[in-house]
């Protein structure tokens, strides 16, 4: 029994590990300016924990087919413990532990310690049962006034975010359900919800933050490759919580200029 | 007044304190130390349950505090004009609820005697036990019943504040502030409720002539608890009436 | 009686000690309060432990269904039809709610320990008897609402069990969110009341009737953890009532405390100024004591385990207490890890993830020295020594994921993932069951005088270790993806749909893992009956349960009060007659 634990704890760590190191699921090729440093962290802690992983199941595997009762064996050794063991790896685990995490805070403090850069791009994201729509300041650089009272999901666009039409900043105010931004700018997500917890995650960037109704959280991140990059709800939000999801478009400055635009023409 | 300190040699093999040994008076309090070692360890118990259930209690209104905190300091972001809003208005408590806080002060003071006089009765009960000696308790009040009737006071006190704040517009709804007023009165009521009913309780066991010392560990647990809930109370009353 | 002075008090004091005794400790009459309305602490734990045996069954139908849906959303099954997004939500909710609150936290806890703690430490019975049978029958009134709120209009709620306000704030934000909802808070209230009441009696119990010589730090393991599980327990339990009560007020009679002004399908609701984000400060304040709730009874029934099992002392017992109290402590800081995506503030979130790589520390160092006390042993494999060594072989899996989540810079990607899904169910789910079959396993012998089958154990072991790795290990690979939690199906989002395969792994392993579980059921209630006649100590273990009869006599011991003299690890002593050296056993005085 003992080499049959062995043997099949030996096997679900060396299966387990492969898929890790073989990386066939894995996180998506990052797309932003924080993905490298935060995929680099990830890297690091992977490493070190499954270095861990490994060696714990493997001493586990191989004590229970080395320490097995059989009539050879040697009378087990009488032994309350041994302090100076204690206190070495108590210390080199808390070494290993707090120093991953301080390794890790000065990307944290980078993302989230500051606010956006003046130059970056706004975007109102708004969740709501079940859909993400984006605004755009325009011109004005001014977001218009949003009233509850004008919410009307049903109608799309700005009658689903409540654009009160009467307010003079809310002319220019571009609102889609499909989400663009420029290439290696700076962009700065406003987050609000209507109903209920929302979260806008967008795998590609290594973005996720929860949008909460009453608040408006202010976060940044900034794309660097183009392409298509799916948002997935990640606060279950009610029954279309799995149907919630939207498209962030990646473009070049140029193209993100047209497409604005062409928006806002289309207001006209 | 009769008051019983004996110096106990048992070997009870009950106790962790070994064989042969001198037993400790029990705990605090006045007037309760019986003589019997059992009884001791009994109250000794019942009081140790009684600070564990103390403490389980305290961390709801704990947990109702950090929420009237947090509440009170929060502000949320009107929609329509897209700035935060602080909204903690609070509520001008009725006055009734000063009287009601001496009521129920009052009852702690009835019930410390109530508690006391149980004691006496378990250890007269005691004495009366040796054949030969002649107890009687001549107690002029029974401060037990009076105690559950200035807690059932202070309950319909607190119901007629309720009245009073729903007459001035606060109901539950109707504002943060209104509504931790209700909640916070609302539970502590439920909780001293209980009281009550263990007051009710002991009460009828001691008409139906329950042993004395089972007794009077009932009502020196529920005495406590009642101080709590006492202090509980007034630590209400300050969090409403001096925190904004 | 030693004669002293007062001879007259110690003649009362022995008669009404004898009388207390003799009217306590009378066996009781009759079916109702021999079976029903018991104040027998083992009658008790019994009562807790069918409770939980149930409900782990209606839990894994509920994620069987789940499972099925997840990879076939639109056939119908037998009986209940095609599943609705809603009903697979709700069917989430409930099995989160039921395993969690009525199963991991009744067995180990309510079960076993209300069985074997006054034992362990020598009493006839818990502190309060009648106390123990009123937190059962609560407990299980608890038990019923829950499962009513399947029948009631709109059916079970679909908030899952975290039920994150405004979403279980508002009746008209999902189908289930009315009186279903309204029932499972109400459950939850209860069961609070009934953990609060049992903590008092475990707290109460450990503190005061511990027999002669059994000073704290001579007992078992498994009262460590019994005793400080209940102090979190009772420290925990009143926050999440607290929270519960400030929601059903929310849901009914239109206060604010977690909603603010929102508006639903159109609807402006009538409320504003709430915050989200305090219930789930209030939430994870009792929601993370809560998972080392669910866990530490059975880390220390597996540091009783592994050194039964391997005739050797546990390595390190001080270190082990010191680990038990760091986790107690330290769980009750790192709350804000669950919300390092909120909203919080970027700074309590890193404060909060600084105490959450801590506690990882005495874990490791309790895995350490099961290791230490494998390390030279003569390993005897019984069937609870094989779930115990799987106990380790799942915590050290489920823990290492630990250290990605309490990362805020790696949480961002695998926060509400099956990254997250994977790490609790393999170090707070499986983990805690084992530690629950490996109980089963090791005091059958004691509560039903037989033995269980160990071929039919052997199967159960296999079919269970190897299934749950094949069901939530790949769940790791699918979060590193990014697969979001609680999608009721995976047809929408294109990468989603790339990850079907490993989700269908997923439930082919599931099916199985199930099925083998009857495997276990049959063999407990088979040895209840035809299982082999047990001896009163057949795992040659020395702790007070084992010096008594098999099933104990009501009051325990049989009339007689057990003195103490010895650690519970005397195991392999050098110049003992036997390899094992009782707690009570007095000839043999161990050094330590």
């Amino acid at each position: 029994m003992g080499l049959v634990l062995l043997v099949v704890i030996w096997l679900i760590t060396f299966i387990s590990a492969y898929f890790f190191i073989a990386k066939t699921w894995w996180l998506p090729t990052g797309a932003s300016a924080a993905a490298a440093g935060i995929d680099h962290h990830f890297t690091t802690t992977y490493i070190l924990m499954g270095i861990v992983f490994v060696a714990a199941q493997v001493f586990l595997g191989l004590f229970a087919w080395k320490y097995r009762d059989r009539a050879a064996a040697s009378p087990a050794r009488y032994s309350h413990g041994n302090n100076t063991l204690e206190i070495v790896w108590t210390v080199l685990t808390l070494i290993l532990f707090v120093g991953l995490n301080l390794m890790s805070s000065s990307i944290w403090a980078s993302e989230r310690f500051r606010s956006a850069e003046p130059g970056a791009l706004q975007v109102e994201v708004t969740g709501m049962q079940f859909a993400w729509y984006f605004r755009y300041a325009g011109p004005d650089g001014k977001f218009g006034a949003t009233k509850p009272e004008l919410i009307d999901p049903s109608a799309g666009g700005e009658s689903a975010i409540g654009l009160d039409t009467t307010d003079p900043a809310s002319k220019d105010d571009v609102v889609t359900g499909t989400m663009y931004a420029p290439v290696n700018r700076e962009v700065e997500v406003i987050l609000r919800a209507h109903d209920v917890i929302h979260s806008f995650f967008v795998p590609a960037m290594r973005f996720k933050q929860d949008a909460v109704p009453g608040l408006a959280i202010h976060m940044h991140f900034t794309p660097i490759t183009t392409g298509d990059y799916e948002v997935a709800c990640a606060e279950l939000c009610g029954l279309g919580h799995y149907k919630m999801h939207g498209m962030l478009k990646v473009v070049s400055q140029e193209e993100f200029d047209k497409w604005l635009a062409a928006r806002e023409a289309e207001k006209q | 007044m009769a008051s019983y300190t004996p110096t106990v040699s048992i070997d009870d093999p009950r106790t962790s304190t070994g064989g042969n040994g001198v037993l400790p008076p029990a705990w605090g309090g006045g007037g309760d130390n019986f003589g019997s070692p059992f009884f001791d360890m009994r109250l000794r118990r019942a009081r140790l349950g009684l600070v564990v259930g103390l403490t389980g209690i305290a961390m709801i209104f704990i947990s109702f505090t950090s929420a009237y905190v947090v509440r009170q300091g929060l502000p949320t972001l009107d929609p329509r004009t897209n700035v935060l809003l602080h909204d903690w208005f609070p509520v001008p408590l009725p006055r009734l609820l000063l009287i009601n806080t001496g009521v129920l002060l009052i009852s702690s003071v009835t019930m410390e005697l109530a508690r006391r006089q149980a004691g006496r009765k378990a250890a007269l009960a005691q004495l009366a036990a040796v054949p030969g000696v002649l107890a009687d308790a001549d107690e002029k009040v029974s401060w037990l019943p009076l105690t559950a009737v200035l807690g059932l006071s202070f309950l319909v006190g607190q119901w007629m504040a309720w009245r009073e704040l729903g007459a001035n517009g606060f109901y539950v709804s109707s504002s943060p502030s209104s509504s931790f007023v209700y909640l916070l009165t609302g539970m502590h009521g439920v909780h001293l409720f209980g009281g009550v009913v263990a007051l009710l309780t002991a009460g009828v066991a001691s008409m139906l002539r329950r042993p004395a010392d089972s007794q009077s560990i009932a009502v020196d647990v529920t005495g406590w608890y009642w101080h709590f809930m006492a202090f509980l109370w007034v630590y209400i009353l300050c969090l409403l009436e001096f925190v904004h | 009686m030693a004669g002293g002075t007062g001879g007259g008090e110690t003649i009362m004091a022995t008669r009404e000690f004898a009388a207390h005794e003799a009217h306590a400790h009378a066996a009781p009459q009759g079916f109702i309060r021999k079976w029903v309305f018991s104040l027998d602490h083992k009658v008790i734990g019994l009562q807790y432990y069918f409770l939980a045996l149930t409900a782990v069954f209606v839990g894994m139908f509920l994620s069987l269904l789940m499972r099925i849906h997840l990879i076939w959303p639109n056939a119908p099954l037998p009986l209940l039809g095609e599943i609705k997004p809603e009903t697979y939500l709700s069917l989430l909710t409930m099995h989160g709610t039921i395993m969690v609150f009525f199963v991991l936290t009744t067995a180990p806890q309510g079960g076993f320990g209300n069985y074997f703690l006054p034992i362990q430490i020598g009493a006839a019975d818990m502190a309060f008897p009648v106390l123990n049978m009123l937190s059962f029958w609560v407990t299980f009134i608890g038990y019923i609402v829950m499962l009513s709120a399947f029948f009631v209009v709109g059916g079970a709620p679909l908030h899952g069990w975290t039920g994150y306000p405004p979403l279980s704030a508002l009746q008209s934000a999902g189908p289930g969110e009315g009186a279903g909802a309204d029932l499972w808070v109400i459950s939850i209230a209860l069961f609070c009341v009934g953990a609060l009441m049992s903590a008092l009696n475990f707290i109460t119990t450990t503190l005061d009737m511990r027999v002669k010589g059994m000073s704290m730090m001579r007992m078992p393991l498994t009262c460590w953890a019994w005793f400080i599980t209940a102090i979190l327990g009772l420290l925990a339990f009143g926050v999440l009532f607290s929270a519960g009560i400030l929601l059903l007020l929310d849901r009914n009679v239109g206060t604010s405390f977690f909603v603010p002004l929102v508006v639903v399908n159109g609807q402006l609701a009538a409320h504003k100024g709430g915050s989200p984000l305090l219930w789930q400060h209030l939430f994870w304040f009792f929601g993370h004591p809560e998972v080392y709730i669910a866990i530490l009874p059975a880390m220390g029934l597996c540091s009783q385990l592994v050194s039964v099992f391997s005739r050797k002392p546990i390595f390190g017992y001080k270190a082990m207490v010191y680990a038990i109290l760091s986790i107690g402590l330290l769980g009750f800081m790192v709350w804000g890890h669950h919300m390092f995506m909120s909203g919080m503030s970027p700074y309590t979130a890193f404060a909060f993830s600084v105490m959450t790589m801590a506690i990882g520390v005495p874990s490791a160092i309790k895995t350490f020295n099961w290791l230490g006390t494998l390390w030279g042993g003569r390993i005897r494999f019984y069937s609870p020594m094989l779930f115990a060594i799987g106990f380790v072989s799942l915590f050290v899996s489920g823990g290492i994921s630990g250290p990605f989540l309490a990362q805020p810079v790696l949480d961002i990607p695998l926060h509400d993932t099956y990254f997250v899904t994977g790490h609790f169910h393999l170090i707070m789910g499986v983990a805690s069951i084992f530690g629950i079959f490996a109980a089963t396993y090791y005091w059958f012998p004691k509560m039903f005088g037989r033995m269980m089958s160990e071929s039919l154990a052997r199967w159960h072991f296999w079919f269970t270790f190897i299934g749950t790795y094949a069901i939530f290990m790949p769940m790791h690979y699918l979060g590193m993806a990014g697969a979001t939690r609680r999608y009721s199906q995976f047809t929408e989002v294109a990468y989603l749909r790339d990850l079907i395969p490993l989700q269908k792994f997923i439930t082919y392993a599931a099916i199985v893992t199930i099925a083998g579980q009857f495997i276990f059921l049959f063999n407990l209630f088979w040895s209840m009956k035809y299982g082999k006649k047990a001896s009163d100590n057949p795992w040659e273990a020395t702790t007070l349960e084992w010096t008594t009869a098999t099933p104990p006599p009501h009051d325990n011991f049989g009339g007689r009060t057990p003195v103490v003299y010895n650690g519970p690890y005397e195991y392999s002593v050098p110049g003992a007659p036997r390899d094992y050296v009782m707690q009570t056993d007095p000839s043999t005085v161990a050094a330590h």
